[in-house]
């Protein structure tokens, strides 16, 4: 059995969440100036063209690139044959997750859900973040991370349909959900779509698919064929960076399949703003 | 699609000649409000008691900021969400205000105050936090410093860069430039 320290994990977390709120991804950076070429409204063009200047501005001088720097969201893959020593790993993954929010002067975002008082002293800065885990074969501990912000989280809705709805029911829902999102979740955006599975697996998945980086190819013919069609009836709502009005509402459509009952059809839409923050290690 | 600069406090004249996608680069000072203190500021209205800044031509910028670093006045300060103020906004109009800045469309009961007592509501660009916190020169908390990011901050800003979202005649952003661009099948 192979062993980790906690430290190790603290400080991999935590290195991992200052620099993603600084340094937006090259996948988003590159899906972002592609969108300024592709974008036909002057007015967009100008919003995307502030949203380029403020990575620069960001990852230059060590600025967060949003102030809602989100909720810590992970998918870790523990392998089998690994074990943390001095602390178990979520406790691990919750330390480096408020020593990054503090350090790197992120904002402190959870808060009771009746009485809205922020956590940070009750529970810890930003915490408890929020963490998937899974089992699987091998040594190595995987962490994907995301920093979720509320704007684009928001609009995200979930629906069971029909199996008789099929693929023409699916692209209904996701334009309606994009459509009635008008400006809100800061397009351009990602839309994480979760197909199939049960009610949670759905929504599970449709979070999954936004830690991909945007705009890659689904290795799925059948899906990856989907994800265009999806995009291209997307961006012909018109909505535009910032809701102003443009061809470019979104960078990409990124959707995780499962099988499913037979009785239904469960499909979740999770929306990712265009400051795309995210990053993956192994450890 | 016209450009101006303007200086805070806003007069009924400075707005009315605005109209729906013109820009704006904001001089003067932004007095920031969220949810929570939009509330208290609305409780106090109505109460008939004074408020912790003058509203006259004042602008309100909807942001919850991040924790500035050392020697810096803010951190990074991109809009909020706008539609969590429309219960609020209509009577912060109605009492002299005249701007706020947000990102995401509005009721029609804002839309309304904005033509009946001559506000108008500005879009920043959502998510460029860092590029707009530079354009802050200062802060200051002036009420409710128990709200964290969502206490009320005095902010000095310079050619701060703001888009007309709902003008004072009835014109609105979103609408227009969405129609604009939707491809109908």
């Amino acid at each position: 059995m192979r062993e980790v320290a906690f430290d190790d994990v603290v400080n991999a977390v935590k290195n991992m969440i200052k620099t993603t709120a600084t340094n937006l991804p090259e996948d988003t950076l590159k899906a972002l100036e592609d969108a300024y070429e592709y974008e036909k409204s002057e007015v967009a063009k100008e919003v995307i063209k502030q949203l380029l200047e403020n990575a620069k501005i960001a990852r230059e001088e060590e600025r967060p690139l949003c102030q809602d720097t989100g909720l810590a969201v992970f998918f870790v893959n523990v392998g089998e044959d690994v074990k943390v020593v001095g602390g178990t790993l979520k406790d691990a993954i919750n330390k480096g997750t408020e020593l990054g929010y503090t350090e790197g002067y992120l904002r402190a975002s959870t808060c009771n859900c009746f009485s809205r008082a922020n956590l940070k002293d009750e529970i810890g800065y930003n915490l408890p973040a929020v963490i998937h885990f899974d089992l699987v074969e091998g040594d190595k501990i995987e962490i994907e991370y995301a920093a979720k912000g509320g704007g684009s989280e928001n609009v995200s809705r979930a629906k069971v349909l029909p199996p008789a709805a099929g693929k023409p029911g699916i692209i209904e829902f996701v334009k309606e959900v994009i459509s009635d999102a008008g400006g809100n979740p800061c397009p351009p955006i990602t839309v994480g779509v979760g197909i199939g599975g049960t009610f949670e697996k759905a929504c599970i998945s449709s979070k999954h698919a936004l830690f991909r980086d945007v705009g890659t190819t689904n290795p799925n013919p059948e899906l990856n064929e989907l994800e265009q069609e999806i995009l291209e009836e997307v961006n012909k709502l018109g909505i535009g960076a910032m809701g102003m009005g443009g061809t470019k509402t979104a960078l990409a459509v990124h959707i995780e399949a499962n099988p499913c009952h037979i009785a239904s059809l469960p499909v979740s839409v999770n929306v990712q703003c265009h400051s795309s923050r995210h990053m993956h290690i192994t450890i | 699609m016209a450009t101006y600069h303007l200086t805070t406090p806003l007069s009924e004249e400075d707005v009315r000649q605005l109209k729906a996608g013109d820009v704006v680069y904001l001089s003067g000072v932004l007095y920031t409000a969220r949810d929570a203190a939009h509330k208290r500021l609305v409780d106090l209205i109505e109460k008939g008691e004074e408020l912790p800044f003058d509203l006259e031509g004042s602008v309100i910028y909807f942001v919850g900021p991040t924790p500035p670093k050392p020697g810096d006045p803010i951190g990074s300060a991109g809009p909020t969400t706008s539609y969590r103020m429309d219960s609020y906004s209509p009577t912060m109009l109605k009492h002299g205000s005249r701007g706020m800045i947000g990102k995401g469309k509005r009721n029609q009961a804002v839309k309304d105050a904005c033509k009946e007592y001559g506000g108008v509501y500005f879009g920043a660009t959502g998510g460029a936090g860092a590029l707009l916190g530079k354009r802050i020169k200062s802060a200051e908390v002036i009420a409710y410093p128990e709200l964290g990011p969502e206490a009320i901050r005095r902010l000095e800003v310079e050619e701060f860069p703001v888009t007309v979202i709902n003008d004072t005649h009835g014109g609105d952003l979103y609408q227009m430039g969405r129609e604009q661009f939707e491809v109908k099948s």
